[in-house]
């Protein structure tokens, strides 16, 4: 497969202002007129309205929104869930990844197929499943409770359902990059005497490390942002099983909009971050990316 | 030769040699965490929905109130993948053909709604729409409700649905060969002619993935369609909020026979429109 043929064409000189092949100036500026009031009205506005909405009494309202110990707890819980579903997933992803994309076996289709499965999975669903698993009226369910494991309405079954639906970000970030580099480099590693580890943190750690990076922020941010698995095994329990999400869902639904707002402004900055740096990236490292 | 002695059958090779460590562990590794994780979870749903019986599956099924959440959710789906295709293929050709400045934060506002949590769209989308929100303001006066009806349902899809169609069809877009383009033109096509005729049936099978992802995206979206639904049940309830109701009601039952149905449903119209993306490649397609 040859390295990224699109980045490259989209370099390539533009045409003519107006030729045969481009369309007449009105009907550009038409479509980019189309485009551009689409893209505002369904995607910049409603971004814009997130802090114009938790400003709306001011900063002082804002901060004391932030610093309230719900909304602290909150935070608190929803950063402890993506330090624990995050770094498992990468893990699983590398681990994947290196089996799929440097060995030929059969049903490698299928597993790739099967890690794939979460995206495409109602999130609301994700999180029943677990329900089903751990909750009172399953065997395993009440076996865990009498032996005073509680994973249902508690962290641990927030941190599943997280772990759930932000399964495949970095296995499928991984799997074609790796793919596409093939397994010269770890060969050549290889036979100059190097070791299995010392061929993964030297030769191919290296190759990969923006990808991973790559997979690893979109896993974040999802891990962070996640809705409705986690509504659904999470309980509501103000101040102990509530993530950021789920305590602007419990402020909105209390009319308290200032303190919504501000709350989901910092979950907004987060996905605001997350694009950043993906676009930082997909500008630097093009093609150290998986073209896709 | 070394081959892993997984089978019996003489010949059968469960992977091809390779000289590169590491095989058992990260393949034992990545099955244990996908069982553990994944399968095993998926199939407490399973056992659960065949414990039900086929009366009991059979009365959640065909209850009016599962029907109607079921008809809401697959038809806003439905209408609000449509407009991500009409609007997101007019985006990924300005992207993909046009020169301007800002192009670039253009191309990455696109995937905000990757990156931002459903329920911050949605309680943004409920704000903005609302009778006394920006937009639902300038409309009320027409008459126009946007929040809490089924053309909300429809915004707060539209807006989760987008990325899936530009992203999909962007790359392909920028394969095109000028030279189609510049044949279609000497041969007397003229420019509408060339994309209407020309260009698009051949993206057709990347226009109909990035349907069929924000489709099914769509018909499992919770967290942006909750807050601007209004969620009355038989009008503007949807399948997945149904399940949460069921669960919160502690009827089990309920809720995993709705979410078989979704399940099913969602991997029978999958698989139909793969076969139609495999006729479509056949058809018109680039390469492969």
């Amino acid at each position: 497969m040859a390295p990224n043929p699109v980045k490259v064409r989209r370099r390539a000189g533009q045409p003519p202002r107006h030729s045969a092949v481009t369309e007449s100036p009105g009907a550009r500026l038409g479509l980019m007129a189309i485009a551009f009031a689409f893209l505002a009205l369904f995607l910049l506005l409603p971004l814009v309205s997130v802090f114009v909405e938790a400003f709306r009494k001011g900063a002082g309202e804002y901060i004391a929104s932030l610093v309230e110990p719900d909304a602290l707890a909150a935070i608190r819980l929803t950063l402890t869930v993506a330090a624990i579903a995050v770094p498992l997933n990468l893990v699983f992803g590398v681990a994947a990844a290196w089996a799929i994309a440097k060995f030929e076996f059969k049903g490698k289709a299928f597993l790739t197929t099967l890690i794939d499965l979460p995206f495409s999975i109602s999130p609301v669903i994700s999180g029943l499943v677990f329900v089903l698993l751990f909750g009172a009226q399953s065997v395993l369910g009440s076996w865990l409770r009498s032996h005073g494991v509680e994973i249902l309405f508690a962290v641990p079954g927030i941190v599943l359902a997280t772990i759930f639906v932000t399964f495949p970000f970095v296995a499928r970030e991984l799997i074609p990059l790796m793919q596409e580099q093939g397994t010269g480099d770890e060969e050549a590693a290889l036979s100059l005497g190097a070791n299995g580890w010392q061929t993964f943190w030297y030769v191919t750690l290296p190759n990969i490390k923006w990808g991973l990076l790559y997979g690893t922020l979109l896993c974040n941010a999802r891990a962070m942002g996640e809705f409705g698995a986690v509504s659904v095994v999470s309980g509501h329990i103000r101040g102990l099983t509530n993530t950021m999400p789920l305590h602007v869902e419990i402020l909105y639904n209390e009319y308290n909009f200032v303190a919504a707002f501000a709350v989901a402004s910092l979950l907004a900055l987060l996905a605001l971050v997350t694009l950043v740096l993906k676009s930082l990236l997909e500008m630097r490292y093009s093609a150290e990316l998986a073209a896709s | 030769m070394t081959s892993i002695p997984v089978s019996s059958r003489a010949g059968w090779q469960m992977k091809k040699p390779s000289i590169i460590p590491g095989f058992g562990l990260t393949l034992g590794f990545s099955l244990a965490y996908l069982a553990l994780i994944i399968l095993i979870p998926l199939s407490a749903l399973i056992l659960r929905t065949t414990s039900l019986g086929w009366s009991g599956f059979w009365a959640v099924a065909t209850d009016l109130r599962t029907i109607r959440a079921l008809e809401t959710s697959f038809g806003t789906s439905f209408v609000a993948a449509l407009i991500n295709v009409v609007f997101g293929v007019i985006v990924a050709w300005v992207l993909v053909r046009y020169r301007f400045p800002g192009r670039r934060f253009v191309d990455a506002i696109v995937d905000l709604p990757f990156a931002l949590p459903t329920a911050v769209a949605g309680i943004a989308l409920t704000a903005l729409y609302a009778p006394n929100g920006w937009i639902g303001s300038l409309l009320a006066p027409l008459g126009v409700r946007i929040a809490f009806t089924k053309l909300g349902i429809i915004v707060a899809l539209v807006f989760i649905g987008l990325p899936f169609v530009v992203r999909t069809v962007q790359p392909i877009m920028e394969e095109i060969s000028r030279e189609i383009e510049e044949a279609a033109a000497t041969l007397g096509a003229s420019r509408f002619q060339t994309i209407w005729r020309v260009l698009l049936p051949g993206l057709q099978p990347a226009i109909l993935t990035g349907f069929a992802l924000a489709f099914a995206r769509a018909v499992g979206e919770y967290g942006s369609v909750i807050f601007i639904a209004g969620n009355t049940p038989y009008q503007t309830e949807i399948a997945p909020l149904l399940i949460v109701i069921r669960l919160e009601e502690y009827d089990y039952a309920g809720a995993t026979a709705v979410a078989t149905i979704m399940l099913i449903i969602a991997f029978m119209m999958l698989f139909i429109i793969n076969l139609i993306q495999a006729w479509s490649r056949r058809r018109y397609g680039y390469g492969a």
